[in-house]
């Protein structure tokens, strides 16, 4: 579905991806996992298209969508978590699932998934009118993902979903992102938080200073001694 | 006395209003100042003589058409001189941004003359008198259309779905590319909202002074700059607000017999909002986006 093919992208002079290639198939869950600045965030910047790579090729669904603008790349079915969540906090609940939906014409449509999205995340519905900047950390990362779905993406990239969470909200975001999996979406998650999306995951690639070091079934990867003492703490 | 001078300073503060949301919606989505926003009033009060003048055109009509007029320039100086420049240093399309200004002042001296060109009297001088206040038709028109084109303005950005997307980037300009929203169109379609007022606002200065001047942008233009930082660039009730307290200030001032000082007026109370406030009136304390 997603083959990346040889990625290289800088930051200035500083480089932040040195040529990775990795492929996500139809319906999977795949993890990249790594340490801090390891290039996580920037591969999945780059396949969104707010940022576009030196070299390289971004095949989706057989074509390269390396040099679309993000907007495009969303109507190609792609759809991003920000890290950090990013909701617009001065619009309501409501408007920022709205602006999720921006390229759906029909109000009807638009309508289901709201109410979609409301099933999937009951305490959203409740706060349905109220400003997202006033939302708890979890509320908002589930409003990002929310939101992600209005344009019902056929590929799901989470960027850090866990991040500045309570360790039972995270558990929920993981289990969220397996159902979310389960009804039809393929999902690219990023993590540091390397436990957790193992335990979804089939796939996994590790990323260390721009390149993949290692890859395999999320089963392989979780019994590597080598990330076992790098990313699991054992 | 009192009420004479509030209305008369609400009359001109709206239209200060009126070029002020230009800058501050135009802030809030690009961190630009447009220096040219002045240039894009002034032509719009010319566009407004000639449509009165040589096609012989009913005010308000002329007055759709330098809205349109300037709509069109507006845009195109958007793409011309700062989308090249989107993505280099902050500074760069600043001083395009004045290169622009400079630019349209000389063409339109080119054009129309150095001199002051006088504004057809479009509507009769008819005088209302409420109590002791009296308030001329002009000014009547000026205060509705003003008011009308502002609630317009509030509609459209709260329930238009191209208003919404004017929010959302100006919260968070990728975010809202991520949801498909092309960004470039949200931009043009700011600088065409922003133009349109700031012609509105030409024209009614036009009835209102009778006068019309190819350097009458940078004044203005300046002094609107001064209502949006005062009310909190980036806000649009704040460029509102900037602009009408600008107005009721300056007349305010010149009744007191300070007209010598007319134009030091914005600018001190500028400086005064600034030291106590900021972000101005109604900014929002600066958040770093992490």
């Amino acid at each position: 579905m997603l083959c990346v093919e040889n990625l290289h992208y800088s930051y200035g002079t500083i480089n932040a991806l040195s040529g990775i290639s990795f492929q996500v198939n139809e319906g999977e869950i795949v993890a990249l996992i790594g340490a801090n600045g390891a290039g996580k965030s920037t591969t999945l910047l780059n396949i969104s298209g707010l940022l576009h790579p030196q070299s390289g090729l971004i095949k989706y669904q057989g074509v390269d969508i390396s040099k679309l603008p993000p907007h495009k790349v969303v109507e190609a079915g792609i759809s991003l978590v920000p890290e950090g969540r990013r909701v617009f906090s001065r619009m309501t609940v409501l408007e920022n699932l709205v602006m999720g939906a921006y390229l759906k014409k029909s109000r009807v449509e638009i309508k289901e998934s709201i109410e979609r999205v409301f099933d999937r995340f009951t305490r959203l519905k409740e706060r349905r009118n109220q400003l997202a900047g006033t939302l708890s950390g979890g509320e908002q990362q589930m409003l990002a993902i929310g939101r992600a779905l209005m344009s019902k993406p056929k590929l799901l990239l989470m960027d850090e979903p866990s991040m500045g969470l309570a360790p039972m909200l995270v558990q929920e975001i993981f289990s969220i992102a397996k159902e979310i999996n389960q009804s039809g979406t393929t999902i690219l998650l990023v993590e540091q938080n390397a436990y957790m999306a193992l335990s979804i995951a089939q796939h996994a690639y590790v990323l260390e200073t721009g390149a993949i070091v290692l890859q395999g079934t999320a089963e392989e990867i979780a019994n590597n001694p080598e990330v076992k003492k790098a990313y699991l703490g054992e | 006395m009192f009420w004479q001078q509030l209305i008369n300073g609400i009359t001109l503060g709206s239209t200060y209003a009126l070029i002020a949301l230009g800058y501050t919606m135009v802030y809030g989505i690009i961190q630009l100042i447009n220096f040219a926003h002045g240039e894009i009033y002034m032509i719009g009060a010319f566009v407004g003589v000639v449509a009165v003048t040589v096609f012989q055109l009913n005010i308000f009509i002329a007055l759709f058409v330098a809205m349109t007029v300037c709509i069109i320039i507006g845009v195109s100086v958007e793409r011309i001189a700062y989308k090249p420049l989107r993505r280099s240093t902050r500074l760069a399309p600043l001083i395009s941004a004045i290169g622009v200004s400079i630019f349209l002042q000389t063409l339109m001296t080119l054009i129309a003359g150095p001199q002051a060109v006088g504004f057809p009297q479009v509507i009769n001088d008819q005088l209302y008198h409420i109590g002791s206040v009296t308030v001329s038709k002009v000014q009547v028109i000026i205060l509705i259309l003003a008011s009308a084109l502002m609630v317009g303005l509030q509609l459209i950005i709260k329930y238009l779905r191209i208003g919404k997307a004017m929010r959302a980037a100006s919260e968070d300009y990728d975010t809202a590319s991520l949801m498909g929203i092309n960004v470039n169109r949200v931009i043009s379609f700011t600088f065409a909202l922003g133009s349109a007022l700031a012609a509105a606002g030409g024209v009614m200065v036009g009835m209102y002074f009778n006068s019309i001047h190819p350097l009458m942008g940078v004044m203005a233009g300046t002094k609107a700059f001064c209502a949006a930082v005062l009310g909190g660039i980036g806000s649009i009730p704040g460029a509102m607000l900037g602009g009408l307290f600008l107005g009721v200030a300056e007349v305010g001032g010149v009744a007191l017999g300070y007209g010598g000082y007319r134009d030091a007026i914005a600018f001190t109370l500028l400086i005064l909002v600034l030291l106590f406030k900021p972000t101005g009136l109604l900014g929002r304390p600066i958040q770093r986006k992490v």
